[in-house]
């Protein structure tokens, strides 16, 4: 060891094997009630359709299983065990409050299809959310159908289809600028729509110039994250919608960076006319290892017609409903109506905090990633010098001609307790590191991570090949994933098989 | 901290932000409240929301025994509060378990393969359509008219976009797929027959004779399978390409709809075509064996346009919910529940039967059926209501054609007095309208 962290130290870590490997006949976690009505005759109920072995399902006790998942659960980092600072990602604390509650009985429990009647209590979460989230970005109406972040990019591109539609051409083409993740192409394109590239400016916003030459009748929108990717805002924002609009065209906003924004400024006001919200990013519902998320779009009174059917709407009896007629619709998006437990969490989120604690929460995000950018100034090269918002994008160019690059910097940041940041992204960044802290982190993790950063720095200039033979403490080292994609293997086989 | 930045104020830092942009007022939303508050705000909410009833609803959601264990597990900080493990060396717990998912759901559901998951089985099999197009090339889909509709919708939204025109097959008296029809209906140009087993109305479809068919004009098979249960005592559909499930039922909230796990399962001939991410074993360089998020190359991070799917978000900790309960049941429990569920609903379909109409009486069912009645389905459902029970879903809204139909599902969960009583009020609804008629013939 070169450095001492201060954060992490190595710990007895358990072995475990997959869960087939455990697998022998009779072991049992589980028990059925004795049957109520008469036992039936399969063979005779199903014919040949009867299955008759279930391969290689595995055969367990309680014990193991709990040791299982407990096992494999401590090779995971977490936000409980420390930042997690990845880029455009918000990962800040998931309130244990909003668990308890989406477990809430009636609430857990619901059916989809329970009668409206009974089904108020869910209605009336959707609705307060609703109007939160309208408050909260200044827009006029919403769906909360999208399952995740792209699934609201690929709602909030039906409408703008729609729309265009609406007005006898739905046109050719989205505006992305170069600094966009890689959902929103791949959005576009799932959509029908051509992709078009818009260069950013030096300052690492969209060249508003290029945009203008490039705008016209054949561009159905641009879709914009703001701040965007460097964690920059857009200060042209006004231009940008003046631009669109002049067109016909519309103002798309990604809004994975809302976390800079909420309580402080409304796209609604600046000129955008929908917009998407992570739901597992702004608003504290868990990533739980990759999902699920959930993706609202709001938008613009002219574009409320076409949002997914079903609406939550109040009936005039008082009581609220859902409105299937909307016959100008893009349709459905996902079946039933979205990922409503993460609409609780959300929820809570919102009620812990309230209009002062949601603005302080914006106020701590963007000073922690601005304290971050102060702290690791003059260590690693900063491509822009923008001022940041939530989150601050580096680059590896002093420390890549030691041959140390951001994903070697990365791993070696695992040794000292943190997760890594996110690695070369945005692309318009050679060698990126983007960092963002969010506003859970107290000054003591910064702290610790800007020590570790620095450490790491050091490391390089005297010890190049130890920061590049990174992680030293896991369980495993740096995995061959070229291997891996070569011969893919992706289930596990009994060996004699 | 603000010394150490430079600066005075907080407010300093957002001046990137156009002045009249910048928000002067709080936000009109409800005030900052207690724990104590918002835990007892959404028991309100819950009241309001079925609490205590007793239900025989199911159509793509469906309500089963959820083991403790499973939320035990789930709400470990390291599995709830990390993320998509694209640092492997840092995640190796969620990689492994998505790896046994992977290989428990090739298992159950006769593929190959299957990836990590999907929003849910609706879009699951939308995405599935799509790689259909991919693979064969073809640009039609031949779908089921007794695929979820909702499902079905979800289709149709995707599919206008792509240019995939939809055809759809009717149904026989037996509930199924119209064979003939379907014959008819796929030709050179079909990428995927689409179909759902058991489909909605809970009947087994024929999957082998529709594979024939389908594969006969060189289309791809998808089955879609919403019931995830039924995969215990049900044949698997092998002979099909792509199997686009739901695995809601093992152990996933009903939570009013979502969040719940799709999950796409295939041949390996097909695998660089589907979407999704999907977790491969791999070593390091001391040969020590761990997992990684494998085949990136189709994913929008990398491909962004070119992408197989704009999928990023998937639905990984209700998969980790799934992937305990599979473990939980396993080879010999799954069975046995299965088998449970279809007891209950052996019994019910017979007790129905006494006094109303259980349609499509010709093929195997396995946990849903369809009760025809002489009164609207919803008037019976209202009077089940006072008994804290609610009855089927009424069909008229999606198959105008079963007149006052309604589908019925019973679990491992449903009771004996439940069924009885559920066929009481519908018995006593078929006399009233029997005696109803009696009086107006006499009358006439």
């Amino acid at each position: 060891m070169n450095h001492i962290t201060r954060k992490a130290t190595r710990h007895i870590s358990q072995n475990e094997g997959l869960i087939f490997e455990k697998s022998s006949p009779g072991k049992a976690a589980w028990k059925l009630p004795p049957l109520d009505v008469p036992e039936v005759d399969t063979a005779k109920l199903l014919g040949k359709q009867e299955r008759k072995d279930l391969g290689n399902m595995p055969e367990v006790s309680e014990i193991e299983i709990i040791r299982h998942f407990t096992r494999l659960s401590t090779w995971n980092y977490a936000i409980d065990l420390g930042m997690y600072p990845l880029g455009s990602c918000t990962m800040k604390y998931n309130p244990r409050v909003n668990e308890f509650v989406a477990r809430v009985e009636g609430l857990a429990n619901g059916h989809p299809y329970q009668a409206e009647k009974i089904s108020q209590g869910a209605l009336r979460i959707m609705k307060t959310l609703s109007d939160c989230l309208l408050e909260i970005t200044g827009m006029d109406a919403i769906t909360l159908q999208p399952a995740a972040g792209a699934h609201g990019e690929l709602t909030g591109l039906l409408l703008v289809r729609a729309y265009h539609q609406s007005k006898g051409n739905a046109r050719k083409k989205i505006l992305i600028p170069d600094s966009a993740h890689g959902t929103n192409p791949a959005t576009a394109a799932t959509v029908g729509y051509a992709v078009e590239n818009l260069k950013s400016n030096d300052r690492g916003m969209v060249d508003v110039a290029a945009l203008a030459a490039q705008m016209n009748e054949d561009v159905a929108a641009l879709m914009v994250t703001n701040p965007n990717t460097l964690g920059v805002f857009e200060q042209e924002i006004d231009k940008i919608a003046e631009l669109m609009h002049a067109k016909g065209g519309l103002l798309y906003m990604d809004g994975a960076n809302m976390n800079a924004l909420v309580g402080k400024a409304r796209p609604g006001d600046f000129g955008v006319d929908l917009m998407h919200l992570n739901l597992h990013k702004t608003f504290s519902t868990p990533h739980g290892g990759g999902g699920p998320g959930s993706g609202p779009v709001a938008v613009k009174k002219m574009l409320a017609p076409f949002l997914p059917t079903p609406v939550v709407i109040t009936k005039p009896d008082g009581t609220l409903g859902f409105e299937y007629n909307r016959p100008q619709s893009v349709g459905r998006v996902r079946a039933f109506y979205g990922n409503f437990g993460m609409f609780i969490r959300a929820l809570a989120y919102i009620f812990a905090n309230g209009p002062d604690g949601l603005r302080q929460t914006t106020e701590d995000a963007v000073l922690n990633a601005n304290y971050i950018r102060k702290g690791l100034e003059g260590v690693y090269d900063l491509p822009y010098a923008t001022p940041s918002m939530h989150e601050v994008v580096f680059s590896d160019k002093v420390q890549s001609k030691k041959g140390v690059k951001t994903m070697d910097l990365a791993k070696r940041l695992i040794d000292y307790g943190f997760h890594p940041y996110t690695t070369a992204f945005p692309l318009i960044v050679h060698g990126a590191l983007m960092i963002e802290p969010t506003e859970s982190e107290p000054k003591e993790e910064l702290d610790l991570f800007i020590e570790a950063m620095k450490s790491i720095a050091e490391e390089v200039e005297e010890d190049p090949q130890f920061v590049l033979d990174a992680p030293h403490n896991t369980r495993i080292s740096r995995l061959d994933e070229t291997a891996a994609a070569r011969k893919p293997v992706l289930r596990w086989k009994p060996e004699n098989a | 901290m603000l010394q150490a930045i430079g600066i005075r104020s907080v407010d300093e830092l957002f001046s990137p932000i156009p002045a009249q942009y910048r928000l002067t007022r709080d936000l009109a939303i409800p005030r900052q409240m207690a724990e104590s508050e918002i835990v007892d705000w959404f028991k309100q909410r819950a009241k309001e929301n079925g609490e205590g009833y007793a239900s025989f609803l199911g159509a793509g959601a469906y309500f089963h025994y959820r083991p403790v264990v499973i939320d035990a597990l789930v709400q470990r900080g390291e599995f709830l509060t990390s993320y998509t493990p694209y640092q492997a060396e840092s995640a190796q717990g969620t990689l492994q378990a998505i790896f046994e998912f992977q290989t428990m759901v090739s298992e159950l559901t006769g593929m190959d393969l299957a990836n990590a998951s999907m929003y849910d089985g609706s879009t699951g099999a939308a995405e599935a359509v799509m790689m259909a197009v991919r693979i064969t090339g073809r640009h039609t889909a031949v779908i089921a008219r007794n695929l979820h509709p909702e499902y079905r919708e979800v289709l149709n939204t995707y599919a206008t976009h792509q240019a995939i025109p939809l055809q759809t097959v009717s149904f026989t008296d037996a509930g199924q797929i119209n064979l003939r029809e379907l014959e008819k209906a796929v030709n050179d140009d079909t990428a995927c027959v689409l179909i759902q087993s058991p489909n909605f109305f809970g009947t087994l479809e024929d999957v082998e004779a529709i594979a024939e068919i389908a594969h006969k004009h060189g289309a791809l098979l998808i089955v879609s399978i919403a019931e995830a249960v039924s995969l215990g005592i049900i044949e698997p559909p092998r002979t099909a390409d792509i199997v686009a499930m739901e695995a809601q039922s093992f152990g996933v909230p009903l939570g009013f709809g979502g969040p719940y796990c799709g999950v796409l399962a295939t041949k390996e001939k097909f695998v660089r075509q589907m979407p999704g991410r999907l977790a491969g074993q791999a070593f390091d360089k001391n040969g020590k064996r761990g997992f990684v998020l494998t085949l990136a190359t189709r994913e929008q991070h990398i491909r962004r346009e070119k992408a197989t799917s704009n999928i990023c978000t998937n639905q990984a900790l209700v998969a980790l919910m799934v992937n305990i309960f599979m473990t939980v049941y396993g080879k010999i429990g799954l069975r046995e529940l299965a088998k449970q569920n279809l007891a209950k609903t052996a019994y019910a379909v017979d007790q129905f039967n006494k006094h109303a109409k259980v349609l499509f009486a010709g093929a195997p069912r396995f946990n849903e059926f369809v009760v025809q009645t002489s009164e609207d389905p919803y008037a019976i459902n209202s009077r089940l209501l006072g008994h804290k029970m609610v009855g089927g879903l009424p069909m008229k809204k999606f198959y105008p054609e079963l007149g006052n139909a309604a589908l019925w599902c019973c679990t491992e969960l449903t009771t004996r007095s439940m069924i009885d009583t559920a066929v009481g009020l519908v018995a006593e609804s078929e006399r009233s309208v029997r005696s109803m008629k009696e009086v107006e013939e006499v009358a006439l």
